[in-house]
């Protein structure tokens, strides 16, 4: 586990813009928090949390820009479960589409969370999907996940054939739309 | 059951709702632009995959468009990027708005001055200020690339029905103060992340007695705090400001459309999650001094001592003090632009302090309009020879220094005085320093060469 102690973290810091123009979903990795990294002494580079699989954040992790980018890089870097006390709305959908777990916790019990590993960086911390709860040793905190994003992050569903099978309601919804509604040409 | 505006948008959209599924929401209207498309179009190929609905998707270029020197200036990656944009609309049958073209501009002011935003819509774009729509009474937010792809191919979208917030704003802006600080003081005193979860309606007679495009920048802002979208209930301003666009309704539709749009309004009696007040009457125009749009003070103020580890962080990268008067703060350049603020009335606002005066000589001012359209009816009226007389730089359209994805980014270390909508470390370049503020605001800047409260000028 790696800690980032810092609240509102932006997507703008998690994948810089330069790194936007590639039109690929893989090869992001490199250029997490790039320009924080750039300047040295960041904390995801210290040794003791070279592969790290779970980061644990303050407040508000992911707001700002909606790039799926930012999940890419953290699910490229490694990664695989984020906890923090909050997460911005796009953000935390972009990790399901991604394979990548968002967990919220409340406040104290990240902090207990980031106590832990400042302490000891070697310290081992689970984010249990299935059972839905984060633990380590002597403690076990449970979370909520909303289902349908369970059932997808554990069994991998491609949403898109899922939204398919509903193929019938959607053209009869097509049908029943207002005629004066804009098409774009 | 008396509902609220957000309800009923979200109810004439559900195709299909089940017992611990997300509704399944139909998408009116997709926007589509050239930075989170790419990966959504490369996923639907390999699956096979064609876009169900051509005819309510519509696509443009603006987040990396140099805004001079034609295509050819801009760099190799971003070329491509427009290019494969480009490619996929063509193979896809998309109208494209590209570089070039009267109509093609920041997504989010193309929208509305195409007539395609409209009330009682659902809008998505691949981009989190799409929030920006919902003052013409739409549902409209932002989504991420996976979602882009699944909408091309399905024209659906899954969604969790979010909490309802109402801000009530009442009172009379005083003289010098815009909608956008309305809305910077109303994210100063929520934080970041109050509206997570929430669709937010902003009314009250205040918020009735803005502009649409008032409304749109107050609307736009809306993720800053956190909302996953933000709406105004539509009335005859909004309906002024649709008719006669190229995509609005005519004649008997036009009627038809009437009847139904007049039906979004939050019914008497519909409960909020929360209800926000604000007083206009005693707002000032404000600035951000940190590096996050809720680190914001009035102008006339100073910066607040750091109360956080992120406050600190914040003024470290600011390189400024706690207790120094933000009147006091030097800037090096000046942007007037973004989805937030560069429509006609923004430009106009910003000249309107300008006529007559010049640019501090320190300072490098650019005004980059939000369409190609804006441009062109700016430059009817002679604002741009305004701007220009006054040492502005006069550029095309597009996002620009919002984000610095093309060439216009700030140095290191330089200061700018912008009408954007995020002051975030290096959103304007690597180690730029950004302070929000509205149009009127960056403009006295611009003269000033420092922070200033544009009611000095005016
Ligand atoms: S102007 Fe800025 S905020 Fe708006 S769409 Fe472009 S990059 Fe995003």
């Amino acid at each position: 586990m790696a800690p980032l102690d810092l609240a509102d973290v932006d997507t703008d810091q998690i994948i810089p813009k330069q790194f936007l123009k590639r039109v690929e979903r893989t090869g992001y990795g490199p250029y997490l928090f790039y320009d924080w990294r750039a300047r040295g002494g960041f904390v995801l580079d210290r040794p003791e949390y070279a592969g790290a699989t779970v980061l644990v954040a303050g407040a508000n992790f992911g707001c700002g820009s909606s790039r799926e980018h930012a999940p890419w890089a953290l699910r490229d870097f490694g990664f695989q479960a984020i906890i923090a006390p909050s997460f911005a709305d796009i953000f935390r959908a972009n990790c399901y589409k991604t394979g990548l777990l968002a967990v919220t916790l409340p406040d104290s019990q990240v902090r207990h969370l980031i106590d832990l590993v400042n302490e000891d960086p070697s310290v081992e911390v689970t984010a249990d999907l299935e059972r839905q709860v984060v633990r380590g040793e002597g403690f076990e905190y449970p979370f909520v996940i909303d289902l349908f994003a369970r059932e997808m992050l554990l069994q991998g569903l491609d949403e898109i054939a899922l939204v398919e099978r509903h193929d019938a309601d959607i053209s009869a919804y097509e049908k029943r739309r207002a005629e004066w509604l804009p098409a774009v040409r | 059951m008396p509902r609220t505006l957000a309800q009923k948008l979200w109810e004439a959209h559900v195709i299909r709702s089940a017992q611990g599924e997300p509704d399944l929401l139909f998408v009116d209207l997709h926007l589509v632009h050239e930075v989170t498309s790419p990966q959504a179009f490369e996923g639907l190929r390999m699956a096979g995959r064609h876009v169900r609905r051509p005819d309510l998707t519509v696509a443009t270029t603006d987040h990396n468009v140099p805004t001079r020197g034609g295509l050819r200036s801009a760099d190799e990656l971003s070329r491509k990027q427009m290019e494969v944009l480009a490619e996929n609309c063509r193979a896809e049958g998309i109208p494209l708005h590209q570089m070039g073209s009267r109509r093609q501009g920041i997504v989010h002011v193309i929208g509305p001055e195409l007539g395609l935003t409209q009330p009682g819509m659902l809008i998505v774009c691949g981009d989190s200020h799409t929030s920006t729509h919902g003052a013409f009474g739409a549902l409209a937010f932002g989504i991420g690339t996976s979602e882009v792809e699944l909408v091309l191919a399905t024209q659906c979208l899954p969604q969790k029905r979010q909490g309802d917030l109402a801000v009530n704003v009442t009172g009379q802006l005083p003289l010098g103060v815009t909608a956008k600080d309305i809305v910077l003081g109303l994210i100063g005193r929520m934080g970041t992340s109050a509206g997570q979860g929430h669709l937010v309606e902003y009314g009250g007679p205040t918020v009735r007695g803005l502009s649409m495009e008032g409304r749109m920048t107050v609307c736009n802002m809306s993720i800053e705090w956190g909302a996953k979208a933000g709406m105004v209930a539509p009335d005859d301003t909004t309906f002024a400001y649709v008719e006669g666009r190229p995509h609005a309704p005519k004649g008997a539709a036009w009627e038809k459309a009437l009847d139904h749009w007049r039906t979004l309004r939050t019914d008497d009696g519909a409960a909020f999650d929360g209800v926000i007040e604000v007083d206009a009457s005693t707002l000032e125009p404000h600035v951000t001094w940190g590096t996050t749009p809720a680190q914001v003070v009035p102008v006339t103020g100073r910066v607040p001592n750091p109360h956080s580890e992120t406050d600190e962080r914040a003024l470290r990268y600011m390189d400024l003090r706690p207790g120094v008067a933000l009147a006091d703060i030097a800037i090096d350049r000046v942007f007037i632009g973004s989805c937030t603020n560069a429509r006609l009335e923004d430009l106009r606002a910003a000249a309107s302090v300008i006529q007559g005066r010049h640019v501090h000589p320190k300072v490098r001012a650019m005004v980059v309009p939000g369409s190609t359209s804006v441009k062109l009816a700016a430059e009817k009226e002679g604002l741009d020879m305004v701007f220009k007389a006054a040492g502005f730089e006069w550029r095309n359209a597009g996002c620009s220094m919002c984000l610095g994805m093309n060439p216009d980014i700030l140095a290191p270390g330089e200061r700018c005085a912008s009408t954007s909508n995020r002051n975030f470390e290096g959103r304007q370049g690597s180690g730029g320093r950004t302070h929000l503020m509205s149009p009127p605001m960056a403009a006295a800047a611009a003269l000033t060469g420092h922070l200033v409260d544009v009611r000095e000028l005016i």
